[in-house]
């Protein structure tokens, strides 16, 4: 299935950031949704904003527009806003992506694991993203990091609990 | 020494130059004066010696101070002299380099020789004493008196002097500058009285020449000038200058601004107001004061500075909105449109165009693309 691109992606104004206030929110507001939907489409977790810049995402070969660095920063300034980016470095060159936040990993983790009558048991974290079991599930194949980023969530909301193992960590859901 | 007086170096009417040499030191008695080598020259009243690097430093001496004179042959490192005994100081003389000496007596060095025929033609001025027969127009020292007085002086106060002089010397160069424009002007005036008349008679006579005529020799005077128009000196500085100057700023651009779709910018308005007047030229800042006087007025005119500081006058009745609108649907029309393109379109001036549709982005009506082919606008579909 290949990505669908919303239709401000061959609109070439949607490459200038735009002056007028009003106008510039619902600019950036696509442009979150687009990297977010692309990175989804795509399974990307780290972005390196000079690659990101090249990609397709902010680089339309038809149209011959390409977002500049400047607005690519303040598009991911405002994703960060929303809680669905991190900065690696402090010079902002690498970047987390969490199209999802950990709160909502951590739902659908939940979800698949009473769904399945699980509750109470102990899983390995290496179980839950690459076992056979999980298999066909969004979260199956989620990075490590994002993984236990979802875990904690759902820890401090009492619904997990994360314990070390001796080749790992593991959780037990309640 | 001390019987030399500073002069201008310059010779008087009745006074002949007789010879020249360069490189010729003096020397105080048997001392080195404190002067460095120079030109000396002999004319028919006086032994003039001028510094060869520094004109202004120049000193005289008239010839009839002379007592006698002789040669005094060059040696191993010296070179020839001729030395030349003096009465004594004047009562009456000029200040010099030196203010006294105790010889009686000067030298000259000669350094690139010379000294033969500078010998040859003093015991000749000495024996004719031309200076005798043909007295100068003036006497010498009030000749090189107070003007000299000027330019002798060396050292700070000298550069101090000239200065001033040739601060003096602009100052009158200036008023005399100034003095011409206001003959100018009053001529301008007469030449617009001129025009007027001729326009008052075309009025009177207008059975006897053609409606076509009237028409034509009109479009002349109005090219070359208004009949009357407001200056400063008829209605004083100010704001009733301004108040004046918008009244007629008003009549006049009336028909222009509806002709150019109701606004023009300030730069235009400008060059169409000074063209019309002629000689009676505005300066930017009343024709900026007076437009700002408009809307106080209630004339039909006012002055609008958009966002980036471009002026323009435009028509009351000229609505925003329908600028906009009409942005907004020539824009839709093509699709997208720089200013250029706009421009070309309503045939307005870039500038113009340019702000209109900064205008209609600004409303949220229009949206950017500024890529490598230039700033383009957009039907704002955000």
């Amino acid at each position: 299935m290949s990505f669908e691109w919303p239709w401000q992606y061959n609109f070439p104004p949607f490459f200038t950031l735009q002056p007028n206030v009003d106008t510039r929110q619902k600019q950036l507001a696509a442009w979150c949704s687009l990297a977010l939907s692309y990175c989804r489409h795509h399974k990307l977790y780290t972005l390196d904003v000079m690659e990101a810049q090249e990609s397709p995402m902010f680089n339309n070969k038809k149209i011959e527009r390409k977002l500049s660095m400047e607005a690519i920063q303040v598009v991911f300034e405002e994703l960060r806003k929303k809680g669905n980016l991190e900065w690696l470095d402090k010079n902002k060159s690498r970047c987390l992506v969490m199209w999802r936040r950990p709160e909502e990993w951590g739902k659908l983790i939940y979800q698949w694991v009473s769904k399945n009558g699980m509750v109470n048991s102990v899983f390995t974290l290496y179980e839950l993203s690459n076992g056979d079991d999980t298999e066909g599930e969004e979260f199956h194949g989620l990075e490590d990091w994002m993984l236990l980023r979802s875990l904690q969530a759902l820890q401090t909301e009492g619904k997990a609990e994360i314990i070390t193992m001796d080749d790992g960590k593991g959780v037990k859901f309640f | 020494m001390d019987r030399f007086s500073w002069s201008n170096g310059l010779l008087e009417i009745n006074e002949t130059l007789v010879i020249q040499q360069r490189g010729v030191r003096l020397y105080d008695g048997d001392d080195k004066a404190k002067l460095d080598v120079g030109v000396v020259l002999l004319s028919t009243h006086r032994l003039i010696w001028r510094d060869v690097k520094n004109h202004e430093c120049c000193i005289a001496m008239p010839l009839s101070q002379i007592i006698f004179f002789e040669e005094q042959a060059a040696g191993i490192g010296k070179s020839a002299k001729i030395v030349i005994h003096l009465h004594p100081v004047p009562a009456n003389k000029e200040p010099g380099p030196y203010q006294q000496s105790k010889y009686s007596y000067i030298k000259l060095s000669f350094k690139e020789h010379g000294q033969i025929e500078f010998y040859r033609r003093l015991t000749e001025e000495m024996t004719q004493k031309r200076w005798e027969s043909t007295p100068v127009s003036q006497p010498i020292p009030t000749g090189t008196g107070s003007q000299a007085g000027k330019t002798r002086a060396v050292g700070i106060v000298g550069i101090e002097r000239k200065i001033e002089e040739r601060r003096k010397e602009t100052d009158k160069n200036i008023s005399e500058a100034f003095e011409d424009l206001s003959k100018l002007m009053v001529k301008a005036k007469e030449m617009v009285e001129l025009s007027r008349s001729i326009a008052n008679k075309i009025k009177d006579k207008q059975g006897d020449i053609t409606e076509d005529e009237t028409i034509r020799f009109k479009s002349y005077l109005l090219s070359m000038g208004i009949a009357n128009p407001v200056t400063r000196e008829t209605h004083g500085s100010g704001t009733n200058y301004h108040m004046q100057l918008a009244k007629q700023l008003g009549d006049m651009l009336q028909a222009p601004l509806e002709e150019r779709g109701g606004m023009m910018a300030l730069t235009e308005v400008y060059c169409l107001v000074n063209r019309a007047r002629g000689m009676e030229l505005l300066s930017p800042e009343d024709l900026v004061n007076a437009c700002k006087m408009f809307e106080s007025l209630k004339l039909p005119l006012r002055l609008r500075v958009f966002d980036s500081g471009v002026m323009v006058v435009q028509l009351q009745s000229h609505s925003e909105e329908e600028m906009i609108a009409s942005a907004l649907d020539n824009v839709s029309d093509k699709g997208s449109l720089t200013a250029e393109e706009f421009a070309k379109l309503l045939g307005l001036s870039v500038l113009l165009s340019k702000e209109r549709l900064l205008l209609a982005e600004k409303m949220g009506h229009l949206c950017r693309d500024d890529s490598v082919e230039g700033l383009r606008f957009y039907p704002n579909l955000f």
